[in-house]
């Protein structure tokens, strides 16, 4: 599922085009910007044991108008909708979202009958490009979703996968 | 055909300057982050290139290409004014200050008053920004920005009239050759002129960051606060450009410190001056300030002005006072 509803351009350009995807791809910076405990993962990733810096995407700007992706970290209750929604369309283009935990993904363990609060998964609202599962996922997790998104952002991964055995 | 080589140097000048300023302005981003990093126990920026050095250029390329988003009810004309107010009237004020004994543009007689005109520009770039973005953070910040500018040009505008008295020139190339041949020569340790002297250059120094709305005194981007502050609404060269300017101030800030304080290009034992010592020592401020800016927390709006109106400002004009009897006595 893409975010950019880009028009493709006229004249193709594929060596720049593939200069300005590097660009991009290194050079995330998310935004500010936590609903549940998951944040509190996201922020143990931005400190120093993790160190999200090394891939140059620790610039949490607060203004959506200056951020690239969102990471959206945890519960979203449908009072909480409205806001993340205006946000996700304050964002200028080119965006990416980052699901990050089980709720973000579908709602996890609000799922149940009669429930009438949360919203079940962030892809309700407005388009995905990588889900990170875990309830909250580890710090490392959070990383391997911002290299999935820079492979995705430029068709080619720079770091070898990890298998898990 | 002829051609003048005065033109000729000034084009060279012109581009050298915005280079220098364009590049200071990259690096020390990189800088700050790498600082930022070590001084939290982390390693920084270091995937992209070889210890990160390519982040910049990757920063500027998606900055570049960002969608520029033009909000609906912003003013159309202060909106985009607003980030070139910030850079020009940087990149105007390297014109006069001179890195080495001959790097200089244009060595201006009145080069200390061009500098501090230009310097307030600044302020109107981020108010107009900020103004015309037509939200209430960035409002808020403006009215921050304004009185919080206001305080801290007084106490630095008074030590520099105390030095300017000491020195008897506004000319910054002048003022650097009076303090030739050593530290002992330099103003800060100008003793026999007024025994204030270092205090005078920790005041300039502190004035330099709250001018430059650097933390502590990062009320303009208070992000805890005022979302982004003034550059709430700017996206992508918009904010890169405002930085860019911010950058440049902070190079502008140090320079001055270091031709009024620190002897420009001269070096610490007298032996061999150079632009390099100008380098190092406005390099070593720009550290500090840096360095400031990740250790301490930001203070509170009131914390601010009171550092200013009771203790900055009584000191300066003291300073002044002191400097006048000693010149009139001695």
């Amino acid at each position: 599922m893409g975010t950019q509803n880009l028009q493709p351009a006229i004249v193709q350009f594929a060596q720049l085009d593939k200069l300005l995807a590097l660009g991009r791809a290194n050079s995330l910076w998310p935004m500010t910007f936590g609903l549940a405990c998951c944040a509190i993962e996201m922020m143990a990733t931005g400190a120093s044991r993790f160190d999200l810096a090394r891939f140059g995407a620790e610039v949490f700007r607060p203004s959506p108008r200056q951020c690239d992706v969102m990471i959206v970290a945890g519960t979203i209750s449908k009072k909480m909708a409205a806001a993340v929604e205006t946000l996700y369309d304050q964002m200028p283009e080119p965006k990416w979202v980052i699901a990050m935990g089980n709720c973000a993904i579908s709602g996890g363990p609000f799922v149940f009958d009669g429930q009438y609060g949360i919203v079940e998964g962030a892809d309700k609202l407005f388009p995905v490009d990588v889900f990170i599962p875990g309830c909250p996922p580890r710090p490392e997790a959070l990383i391997e979703g911002i290299l999935e998104l820079e492979e995705k952002v430029t068709g080619s991964r720079r770091w070898p996968r990890v298998e898990v055995g | 055909m002829y051609v003048d080589p005065e033109i000729i140097r000034l084009l060279a000048f012109l581009v050298g300057v915005i280079a220098f300023a364009a590049l200071n302005a990259a690096y020390l981003v990189w800088l700050e982050r790498k600082e930022a990093a070590h001084i939290q126990r982390r390693i920084g920026p270091k995937e992209v290139g070889p210890f990160g050095l390519f982040q910049p250029l990757v920063d500027g390329i998606k900055l570049m290409t960002k969608q520029l988003i033009v909000p609906a009810g912003v003013d159309p004309v202060l909106f985009k004014i607003a980030p070139i107010l910030v850079m020009v009237p940087a990149i105007m004020s390297f014109v006069t200050i001179p890195f080495g004994e001959t790097l200089v543009a244009r060595n201006l007689d009145i080069g200390l008053l061009a500098i501090f005109a230009f310097a307030s520009v600044n302020v109107l770039g981020l108010l107009l920004g900020a103004w015309g973005s037509r939200n209430k953070y960035a409002v808020i910040s403006a009215a921050r920005v304004v009185s919080q500018n206001v305080a801290y040009e007084i106490p630095m505008l008074v030590t520099v009239v105390t030095l300017v008295m000491i020195t008897g020139t506004m000319n910054l190339h002048t003022i650097v050759l009076q303090q030739q041949g050593g530290f002992w020569h330099w103003n800060i340790f100008n003793l026999s002129a007024s025994p204030l002297m270092p205090v005078a250059f920790l005041i300039f120094f502190v004035c330099m960051l709250a001018e430059t709305n650097r933390a502590p005194f990062d009320m303009a981007e208070a992000e805890s606060e005022l979302v982004a502050g003034a550059f709430t609404e700017y996206s992508g060269m918009g904010f890169g450009v405002f930085f860019m300017g911010e950058y440049a101030n902070i190079v502008i800030g140090a320079s001055m410190a270091t031709i009024l304080f620190l002897g420009g290009w001269d070096c610490p034992l007298g032996l061999f001056p150079g632009v390099l010592w100008f380098l190092i020592k406005m390099y070593f401020l720009i550290f500090t300030v840096i360095w400031i800016r990740w250790t301490f927390p930001r203070t509170t709006f009131y914390g601010l002005l009171n550092l200013s109106w009771k203790i900055l400002i009584p000191i300066s004009f003291f300073n002044l006072i002191l400097t006048s009897a000693m010149l009139k006595v001695f």
